[in-house]
């Protein structure tokens, strides 16, 4: 791939760079994310990962935009209500950056379509925010060995680690399953101060621009997490949970499997909200 | 006695992961995660892990976006 004269113009900053140069940046446009949610999290990455370049972008969303989503999720506007997050997410990526070819999934991802959809990308950033979506693509991109970036955003705080499956700390490490259903409050109960998803959802699109450039060190075997009201962050260490029913010593979760839903009651939806 | 957690000092009573939810008063345990000096316990060791002097503890709150954990 050689870059044309505009394309050098517009990833300056990025070719600059002693860690990118010429050679990353071809690197950017020849790599493949997947989006899952065009949500709070998603929208930043989605924005950011379509400027920097990154070649092929798949978006995957079912819902449509209303108005109590644009407090957070940026990549939508005003004038998208009523329109598919995953269309809508698409058009402003691509009217930031034509390099960037964008693949929309109208759909929820399920035990028997995910498999197809994650093995076209290198890296799949999780920007769900209910937890049978959360574990379905943890399992999953265990099964088929892609990296992904778990991330989650609560009132104000949010949390975020990389996974190498069957090399690094996977969520099923950390919890075995989702908690009970009646743990678990439904989407619109429990608030977020909208910054907190673009915090969280950009360091998701970093994770995926470093692995894409093999640059740095992934934010793998470690939880990172944001206190917004102290301004606070912190990187705890977790292990490899040797007990882990998906990737310890004797599992227990051998193929893929639809997760339970828990109660949700968004619209009645099984797949509720985008963070 | 005195154990780190989460990254701040704090002087409990409690001697076992049971004892010092109720004493932290986590109201929600099934939706955290404790890794004791680096390593994740299993949910249902938490009446039999004891909690010493100088420990070192994470809960860990599960966030889906949609979660109260507290
Ligand atoms: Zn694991």
């Amino acid at each position: 791939m050689t870059l044309t004269d505009t394309q050098i113009e517009r990833y300056s900053r990025h070719i600059i760079l002693e860690q990118i140069g010429l050679a990353g940046q071809e690197r950017l446009l020849s790599s493949k994310a997947l989006i899952v949610g065009a949500g709070g999290l998603g929208s930043p990455a989605a924005l950011y990962l379509a400027a920097a370049g990154v070649g092929t972008i798949g978006i995957v969303d079912n819902d449509s935009v209303e108005i109590s989503n644009l407090q957070r999720q940026i990549i939508h506007h005003t004038a998208d209500i009523g329109r598919d997050k995953a269309l809508s997410a698409a058009e402003k990526m691509r009217a930031i950056n034509t390099d960037v070819q964008v693949r929309t999934y109208k759909q929820y991802l399920r035990a028997d379509n995910i498999d197809n959809i994650i093995r076209e990308y290198d890296f799949v950033i999780d920007g769900t925010d209910n937890f049978p979506s959360k574990f379905l693509i943890n399992d999953a991109c265990y099964f088929a060995g892609k990296p992904y970036s778990h991330a989650g955003i609560l009132r104000f705080s949010g949390q975020t680690m990389t996974v190498l499956p069957g090399q690094s700390a996977c969520l099923r490490c950390l919890f075995d399953g989702p908690p009970p259903p009646n743990a678990v409050p439904s989407c619109s109960q429990a608030g977020v101060l909208g910054v907190l998803a673009g915090v969280i959802g950009c360091l998701q699109a970093a994770e995926a621009l470093k692995f894409a450039l093999q640059q740095g060190e992934l934010l793998t075997n470690a939880l990172l997490t944001y206190d917004g009201l102290q301004g606070t962050f912190r990187k705890v260490p977790i292990r490899r949970n040797p007990h882990c029913r998906l990737c310890g010593e004797s599992p227990s979760i051998t193929t893929l499997e639809e997760v339970e839903q828990p109660v949700c009651d968004l619209k009645g939806k099984g797949s509720c909200c985008t963070t | 006695m005195k154990i780190i957690v989460n990254g701040e000092e704090k002087d409990v009573a409690a001697t076992t992961v049971t004892g010092l939810l109720s004493e932290l008063k986590i109201r929600s345990p099934e939706q955290v995660a404790i890794e004791l000096n680096g390593d994740i316990l299993d949910r249902n060791a938490y009446e039999q892990t004891a909690v010493k002097e100088g420990d070192q503890l994470e809960f860990i709150y599960f966030m889906g976006g949609g979660h109260d954990a507290y």
